[in-house]
């Protein structure tokens, strides 16, 4: 039911993912955090089974910590795309990770990059990507409108349009999308593109039904 | 082990407030080697870092063991290491060499200093045996004692309130046991929240310029002093 978004431009990359965490039909949290940080040039959204998802990225992001602490520089975007795989292929046979993610970064050059993996340790570097239910709709999208060249405001128009296909579209509402975009100056938390429902919060008593109002 | 930590040049380490300074004796480095590989701070985590006297090589192994217990502590505890963790995890690696069979103990003295997440500074030194104290200040290596004595002297309170005295006390303390000139001191400093910061030759000269001039202006003023009594 996640759903995972990514659009690489000449100098950026953008990720986008949904902040729900649900277990069967229930959604247990509106504003979980599926990206993570794995250096300040790269970030990995992930989806899929809930304790992998953090397990392995976690694991990913401190394995390319200890390598940045050891040998003095950081991993390229390719390299740790290549190293996160590995991990994926050798677990794969025994104890796999079920998680499929999004790998994206900006090189020491400048260069932007984009990798698609999923859970059977497949890896694909590609212009746009995306993965869930969602991806049915995303990619249609995509393959219509994208461009190589297109700037960094030309490429969140085409993200909310691919977000609202979803949010129309796709019978589960995934409420809203968060989003990062890496360029030369590092990792940026751009505001959130809000879904269709809003959440109930604070809301008093009173108004959920009027018998729980107070006498 | 310990006569190997005597071996090499001094290394020095200062705690402040809001900063930690470690001094350490450049030894001339021949001409055609290239300098960046003769590194005797090690970076152990963005908020630590370690400077030794003793056996290169065996630092060396240290050094990468404690980076791998840094990252594999902020996996399973989301929290980076204290201070005193991670020093007591080397002097426990240190001294599980003392007592196994056909293991001979780690040649180097370690001096271990960061910022915990409280934000408050600490210095730990480790030895050969793997026994792991706190300080103030310490240092250790060829001519350890004299500049600790020198420190016993002149640390106060004050000076470790002071970004700038810490560094100051820290080059006049290596000068008194290193040949004057940028070229055989290296000085790293790390403030509170901020990565290491390794200072290049020029700001070093600069720092033993100044430093050396006030030296020189109290021993005036104290033979002055002297002389008029």
């Amino acid at each position: 039911m996640e759903c995972l978004i990514g659009i690489k431009g000449k100098d950026f990359v953008i990720v986008a993912s949904d902040n729900m965490a649900a277990h069967s039909i229930i959604a247990i949290k509106h504003d979980s955090q599926k990206q993570f940080e794995l250096s300040d040039r790269m970030v990995m959204a992930v989806s899929g089974d809930a304790g992998d998802m953090s397990n392995y990225a976690e694991y990913i992001q401190k394995n390319l910590k200890l390598y940045e602490m050891v040998q003095g520089y950081k991993l390229s975007p390719n390299a740790a795309a290549n190293f996160s795989r590995k991990v994926l292929a050798k677990a794969l046979r025994s104890n796999p990770y079920m998680v499929n993610l999004l790998l994206a970064g900006v090189d020491e050059t400048g260069e932007p990059s984009l990798y698609f993996m999923d859970y059977l340790a497949s890896m694909a570097k590609e212009n746009y990507a995306a993965h869930g239910y969602g991806s049915f709709f995303i990619l249609s999208t995509l393959d219509r409108y994208y461009r190589e060249d297109m700037s960094k405001d030309e490429a969140l128009d085409l993200l909310k349009k691919c977000i609202k296909e979803v949010q129309s579209r796709f019978i589960v509402n995934l409420n809203a999308f968060s989003v990062k975009i890496i360029d030369g100056n590092g990792v940026t938390e751009v505001a959130d593109i809000p879904g269709r429902g809003t959440v109930h919060k604070d809301v008093p008593l009173e108004a959920i039904h009027p018998l729980l109002a107070k006498a | 082990a310990v006569v190997s930590t005597q071996s090499t040049g001094t290394s020095v380490c200062l705690r402040g407030d809001v900063i930690v300074v470690l001094g350490v004796e450049k030894r001339s480095v021949p001409k055609l080697q290239d300098e960046r590989t003769v590194r005797k701070i090690h970076k152990l985590d963005d908020h630590v870092c370690m400077a030794f006297a003793g056996l290169t090589a065996d630092a060396r192994i240290l050094v990468n063991m404690a980076r791998v217990e840094c990252q594999s502590y902020r996996l399973t505890m989301e929290d980076p290491v204290s201070m005193a963790y991670i020093s007591r995890h080397i002097a426990s690696v240190k001294q599980h060499f003392t007592q196994r069979p056909g293991l001979r103990p780690f040649g180097l003295s370690a001096l271990i200093v960061g910022f915990d997440y409280d934000g408050s500074a600490h210095l730990y030194q480790t030895d050969p045996s793997g026994t792991f104290h706190e300080w103030k200040a310490n240092a250790i290596g060829r001519n350890g004692k004299t500049v600790r004595e020198f420190l016993e002297k002149h640390y106060t309170d004050e000076i470790a309130a002071s970004d700038e005295a810490c560094s100051k006390l820290t080059v006049r303390a290596l000068l008194e046991v290193v040949q004057s000139g940028g070229k055989n001191i290296e000085l790293a400093v790390m403030r509170r929240g901020k990565p290491l910061e390794i200072l290049d030759t020029k700001t070093v000269e600069k720092l033993v310029e100044v430093t050396e001039a006030e030296r020189d202006a109290e021993a005036e003023a104290k033979k002055k002093a002297a002389g008029k009594s």
